[in-house]
């Protein structure tokens, strides 16, 4: 081997391990450095109460509160949407343009940024609609800005349902509903579930989007209530923390409890991807 | 009856087996069901229309009033000002610049890990370092924003010496680092499509792994790699809200260590407090990044399309 050849494969070689360790190092770098900064922050009283201006205390709970109505909003409208549209391609669909219009149009929505998103967003659900800036509004624009990825996951566990199954259903004489409902859906709930955690951790990381739809407020509010009325995401909270008020401590205890979040959707993401597949080869 | 159900899940109910012979409403009802999937899958379609609509609508006034050529060409923005100027020049460059900046980074540093993680390392390192990537996709953009807000905002001000790290260099930076998931998984599943064949061709012809690597699997998986880089330039231009936190905000034309504004933080920054004609040319900006980002896409599925055919 000529000298030249040599140190091209020692040189690409160490290229990729140093981009690899690159990689790996800036993960690390910022989980730690978010971790360490954020988790003297977090204490019980920022938990449990909200900001109080008498006092000068921050709290967070409202925030944590309004992020969990609107992941449940959102995740109740989009299941039934993604994992419907996903049904229709993969069983009802025979004529080919519909269904590249479709896929067509999926692709298209995720490739928007949440900025444009949440224009939109407010201009069709807050004004047109008249819902103001709300939480209902904000779970509305998150809808269909999640709509492809659960689309997508329901297509892919849709197309593992063994034709026989269905050929076997109908031979028994099942209507095609029937067969949909006891057995194209148990069959494809692990594309569903896969699609819903993904859209809960893109929720959790969402802000352009909810700035102008689901608006700043910190009030504490029920359900229902809350989804009237405007309310900050812990994302949203924390951009307006560090950039508008210059609470970096608040703002990095926030930032510590979405990294432990995301680190649990990912974890929860892999362990039912691991379930859904041991189930299945059984 | 009981046994009977639990075996067959289609078994009829009592009430299918005295209304059975009905076809004609059995007929009727799964009519229904299918054209209610069929509203849900023209859900997607809707919202694309309902999205393209609406920013058109919104966007076209200010351009009109503005005109064309003033309002893409005009170096000035001056949103507040007695006389305000709505140039949106600066912006357009910035987010041009900014993406370029990152994709220069981000790109080969992405590449080379995938080509590691797809064709070098062992399941073990490939398993730890794909939950590191996937965690990379996931960190909230704020939590980016926040981080370079006060890591690498003020490393900048210091290693450079200059009054404020807040610069189109700290923003590239953020953005290269975060499109790093998308271009790093999108070349994986192109490199791991590349038919094995190829490289045992080259392996038994002589060459050493590293060298089939580069020069036969990167080559035959070049559309995927590009479709990689498409994806990554979106999402380097849609990012709004880390930009915001790092980019400093001012309308400056872009200069690597001034303060400067993207297409998406100028419409993110004033649409709270703009009216009138300076919130119509919110929207028309965001029409243009609309614009912006139609193209990438229509090159990112045309990519995508040539590797799937190879």
């Amino acid at each position: 081997m000529s000298i030249k050849r040599k140190l091209y494969i020692g040189f690409m070689c160490a290229l990729m391990w140093f981009c690899a360790l690159l990689t790996c190092a800036l993960v690390a770098f910022i989980l730690i450095y978010v971790l360490v900064k954020g988790i003297p922050g977090i204490s019980w009283r920022l938990l449990s109460s909200k900001p109080s201006y008498l006092s000068g205390t921050i709290g967070i709970l409202p925030d944590i509160l309004n992020t969990l109505y609107i992941i449940i909003a959102a995740l109740a409208a989009v299941i039934p949407l993604g994992a419907g549209a996903a049904v229709y391609l993969n069983e009802y669909a025979k004529n080919k343009r519909v269904v590249r219009m479709i896929e067509y149009a999926a692709e298209t929505l995720s490739g928007i940024p949440s900025i444009i998103y949440g224009l939109v967003g407010m201009l069709f659900f807050c004004q047109f609609l008249n819902m103001q800036t709300s939480i209902l509004a904000g779970a509305l624009t998150l809808v269909i800005m999640n709509l492809p990825t659960v689309m997508r996951t329901t297509q892919e566990s849709l197309k593992t349902v063994p034709q026989s199954y269905r050929e076997g259903a109908f031979g028994l004489g099942a209507g095609k509903w029937r067969v949909i409902r006891t057995v194209v859906l148990p069959g494809c709930m692990d594309g569903v579930v896969t699609g819903c955690i993904l859209a809960v951790g893109r929720i959790l990381g969402e802000s352009a989007a909810l700035l102008f739809t689901a608006g700043y407020a910190h009030a504490l509010n029920g359900f229902f209530e809350g989804l009237r009325s405007s309310g900050a995401t812990l994302t949203v909270a924390l951009y307006v923390y560090a950039k508008e008020r210059g609470e970096f401590g608040v703002a990095f205890a926030i930032g510590a409890i979405l990294m432990v979040m995301t680190l649990l959707i990912n974890l929860t993401a892999a362990a039912v991807g691991a379930w859904f597949k041991k189930r299945r080869s059984l | 009856m009981k046994n009977e159900k639990a075996l067959s899940p289609c078994a009829l109910t009592a009430k299918e087996r005295r209304f059975g012979r009905l076809d004609f409403s059995k007929r009727g009802f799964e009519n229904l069901v299918h054209g209610i999937f069929l509203i849900l899958g023209l859900i997607t379609v809707g919202s694309v229309l309902l999205i393209t609509v609406y920013l058109i609508i919104s966007g076209i006034p200010a351009i009109t009033k503005i005109g064309l050529v003033n309002f893409l060409l005009g170096a000035k923005w001056e949103s507040t000002a007695a006389q305000p100027k709505f140039g949106i020049l600066p912006f357009i460059l910035t987010s041009v610049y900014g993406t370029a900046g990152a994709i220069l980074i981000g790109v080969p540093v992405g590449f080379l890990t995938a080509v590691y993680l797809a064709k070098v390392a062992s399941a073990r390192v490939r398993a730890i370092v794909s939950s590191a990537v996937s965690l990379l996709a996931g960190i909230p953009s704020v939590v980016y924003g926040l981080v370079g807000m006060l890591a690498l905002v003020p490393g900048i001000r210091t290693v450079f010496n200059i009054p404020d790290g807040a610069s189109l260099l700290a923003a590239i930076i953020v953005l290269a680092i975060m499109i790093l998931p998308s271009i790093i998984n999108v070349s994986i599943t192109a490199l791991e499509a590349v038919p094995k064949d190829y490289e045992d061709a080259s392996l038994a012809l002589g060459a050493a792994p590293v060298e089939t690597y580069f020069k036969v699997s990167v080559p035959a998986a070049k559309s995927g790699i590009a479709a990689a880089v498409a994806l990554g330039v979106g999402r380097a231009i849609g990012e709004a809200m880390a930009v915001m936190m790092v980019s400093g905000n001012a309308a400056n034309m872009p200069s690597l260590f001034q303060s400067v504004r993207f297409l998406t933080t100028a419409v993110a920054s004033e649409m709270s407090y703009a009216s009138g004609l300076q919130r119509q040319a919110l929207f028309s900006i965001a029409l243009v990044l609309y614009l912006f980002i139609m193209l990438i896409n229509g090159a990112l599925n045309f990519f995508l399309k040539r590797s799937k055919e190879e």
